[in-house]
């Protein structure tokens, strides 16, 4: 490559302290936290930037994760650039204001440590809780290791900002796996970072006292679906944006991003759908295939709200059975939240592919190659027999 | 800043006329007075509400300044929020300090119960910001149905007269005091028919580099059942009963406004609604006289703190 990169240092750090890291160089106006396990490091790390005035934000340390958002909302309406993050119970506790924030139009951006929902009580990973948050009118980024992290934490700040997007963007990252463990990572110098997210100039402020605006008005049916319309262009634009982002990202520090990244696909027969950070080791049990002469590839969904059919369409195009993998518990559907959205995309585009969905690593658990293995071996029997059927399955799952 | 009402008739009203609320609603009337007040530019809030829909149904509003409304129970903390980031935002040279007030504008259900620990928050926090609770003792935009706010023998909608049970049976929480126990720098209680004192109040609160509670009896011809002509009567009359005494707590330090002489009974505030008719009936009787004799001790509690300061 010709092009020239932004000189980054090396570090090792543990996922926390990469979001950390990130909003302060990022250095929002107003932070509103609640502590909760395994986001807690976020929260410290930040309030230590704080302390030591190595930030200019205002900290609100909040009395819950619905007080967190609350603020955010306000400061974001005040013209602030605000962030927080959370995971688990604590996103489920904010459900209802994470409309108020879309609705609203205001680009809050948050890091969300994904962790299981109780009952029973479990703080380990699962992504359960930004499913339960996916139709909410955020954008949501999902990160497979630590360089992800800081890259989508960077990111979503113009995406959120965007005036042709003005929606809220939630990034996860694998309680734990990758909150709690060191990774290697990049890090751009300061100002460099700071120069990529730039400055918020909001349209219209609370604190604009010369123009007094309304917000958060009581729309009736004569309005209220022309609104939530533009919502959905808003959401839509994202898309685009998002693209476009990820491309100014990758000119400048080498790392380049989209919706999907695939891995061994271009000529795969069978491939694992899969998001966040389970995606390295279904990526170590595709090259234990290929070792043994099996086309196996991996589609990672880095995007998920937009969902982007096309370009998942597309990377799937010519394979003939896909496994998603789906580390949520919502119940009731014939499949999942992730595997619903490859059905549609590959039936609008009479794509004839075969799919089925596991369910794995629910509250933490582990998931390891051998196990992505027999996934890849059900995948060739689906193919070699035309049967794909039961379509919805659990993996590494003891059976009582 | 002296309170002149010739200036105060003269001012532009925050609050613009043509707004949809109910004929004699005191939350109107209370809102007015408070704005009128403050001398400063001011940044308001509003929970999810009575107040919120009758002053911005979209596309109108009646707000002739910047408002928000973000959910019922999280006023405080959105406000706070937005206080924090003009703080943020100043200190950073990013606005301009321009002396802007920040005042939320919240129901006794809004305040009281489902948001009471996002007030809590704020004020253990010391945003500097007034909360302004329009204490109307009903949820009554939902249709009248009880709150913490509630004092004991109200019919409300979800406390009906029945057959076996005569309206609500638990006593209001002392909201009032719960503030002070948070040692808030300035709290209150004030009514609209004592302008002068709540306007008083309301200068002595935004004065404050911290946080601020004012709570103002707030008459509700629908839910209390009066004519429309009665909202300040009752306001007036509230007082004289000591339903609803008017006091402040400076620091720490509680002061009386108002002492009636003589203090009416507690039958002429039963007399005076609809919401308290079945109290007057024979049986209901030993109701009246503990409901008397909680107001009493409540009285006298509140005076001794007084005497005490």
């Amino acid at each position: 490559m010709s092009e020239t990169y932004a000189k980054s240092a090396v570090r090792a750090l543990e996922g926390d302290m990469v979001v950390a890291e990130a909003m302060r160089q990022i250095n929002p106006d107003v932070v509103a936290a609640y502590p909760i396990t395994p986001q807690t490091e976020i929260v410290q790390t930040f309030s230590e930037f704080v302390a030591d005035g190595r930030v200019d934000t205002e900290f609100i340390a909040v009395e819950s994760e619905h007080a967190a958002m609350s603020a955010c909302i306000g400061a974001s309406a005040a013209g602030a650039r605000a962030m927080t993050a959370t995971c688990g119970a604590g996103l489920a506790l904010m459900w209802e204001v994470l409309w108020c924030a879309s609705g609203m139009r205001c680009p809050i951006t948050m890091a969300v440590v994904n962790r299981s929902l109780s009952a029973p009580l479990n703080i380990l990973t699962d992504q359960t809780d930004m499913m339960g948050a996916r139709d909410a009118g955020w954008v949501q980024l999902f990160a497979e290791n630590h360089q992800e992290v800081y890259d989508n934490a960077l990111q979503a700040v113009r995406i959120a900002e965007h005036p042709d997007v003005l929606l809220p963007v939630m990034h996860g990252l694998a309680g734990f796996v990758l909150g709690h463990t060191l990774g290697r990572l990049e890090i751009l110098p300061d100002d460099v970072a700071k120069q990529f997210v730039g400055q918020y100039k909001p349209s219209h402020s609370l604190l604009d006292i010369n123009h007094p605006t309304t917000f958060g008005a009581y729309d009736h049916w004569d309005y209220f679906f022309e609104h939530k319309r533009q919502q959905w262009e808003g959401m839509n634009n994202a898309l685009k944006v998002i693209s476009e982002i990820g491309q100014e990202f990758g000119r400048l520090t080498g790392r380049y991003y989209g919706f999907v990244e695939p891995y061994m696909l271009d000529d795969a027969d069978v491939a694992i759908v899969i998001i966040g950070s389970a995606t390295g080791t279904a990526k170590v049990a595709a090259d234990r295939m290929r070792a043994n002469g099996i086309k196996a590839g991996v589609l990672k969904i880095r995007c998920f709200r937009p969902f982007p059919p096309q370009a998942l369409a597309d990377a799937l195009k010519g394979r003939k059975a896909v496994a998603v993998m789906e580390r949520s518990s919502c119940f009731g559907g014939e499949t999942s939240p992730v595997s619903a959205e490859v059905c549609s995309a590959l039936y609008q585009r009479s794509l004839p592919i075969k799919v089925v969905t596991y369910i794995y690593g629910l509250g933490g658990r582990d998931t390891v190659p051998d196990e992505f293995c027999q996934v890849y071996r059900d995948l060739l029997k689906i193919v070699d027999t035309g049967v794909a059927e039961p379509i919805f399955r659990y993996l590494a799952l003891r059976d009582y | 800043m002296a309170i002149r009402l010739t200036e105060i008739c003269n001012q532009e009203d925050r609050l613009a006329p043509g707004h949809r609320a109910c004929i004699g609603c005191g939350e109107t009337i209370i809102v007015r007075q408070v704005l009128q007040a403050i001398d400063s530019p001011v940044v308001a809030a509003s929970p999810t509400g009575c107040l919120e829909i009758v002053t911005s149904p979209y596309p109108f509003t009646a707000w002739r300044m910047p408002w928000i409304h973000n959910a019922f129970e999280n006023s405080a903390t959105t406000l706070a929020g937005a206080e924090t980031a003009y703080r943020s935002l100043v200190k950073q040279g990013k606005t301009e300090d321009r002396g802007i007030k920040f005042v939320v504008f919240g129901g006794d259900g809004a305040t009281y119960d489902i948001g009471l620990q996002f007030l809590s928050g704020v004020v253990e926090r010391g945003h500097r910001l007034l909360y302004v609770c329009l204490n109307n003792e009903a949820y009554m935009n939902t249709g009248i149905q009880r709150s913490g706010a509630t004092p004991m023998g109200t019919w409300t909608t979800t406390t009906p007269v029945g057959k076996v049970i005569p309206g609500k049976r638990e006593n209001r929480k002392d909201l009032t005091a719960i503030m002070v126990a948070h040692h808030i720098p300035y709290a209150a209680q004030a009514a609209p028919h004592a302008w002068r004192d709540l306007m008083t109040k309301v200068q002595k609160a935004v004065a404050i580099d911290g946080p601020s509670f004012i709570n103002v009896l707030t008459p509700c011809p629908r839910g209390w059942r009066y004519d429309t002509d009665k909202t300040i009567a009752l306001s007036k009359l509230a007082t004289e009963t000591c339903i609803w005494p008017l006091y402040e707590v400076i620091d720490g330090d509680w002061k009386l406004n108002f002492r009636p002489s003589p203090k009416r009974p507690i039958t002429d505030w039963f007399q005076s609604q609809g919401r308290f008719t079945h109290l007057l009936s024979p049986e209901n009787k030993h109701l009246v006289d503990e409901i008397q004799a909680i107001v009493d001790r409540e009285w006298d509690r509140l005076l001794e703190r007084c005497k005490a300061s």
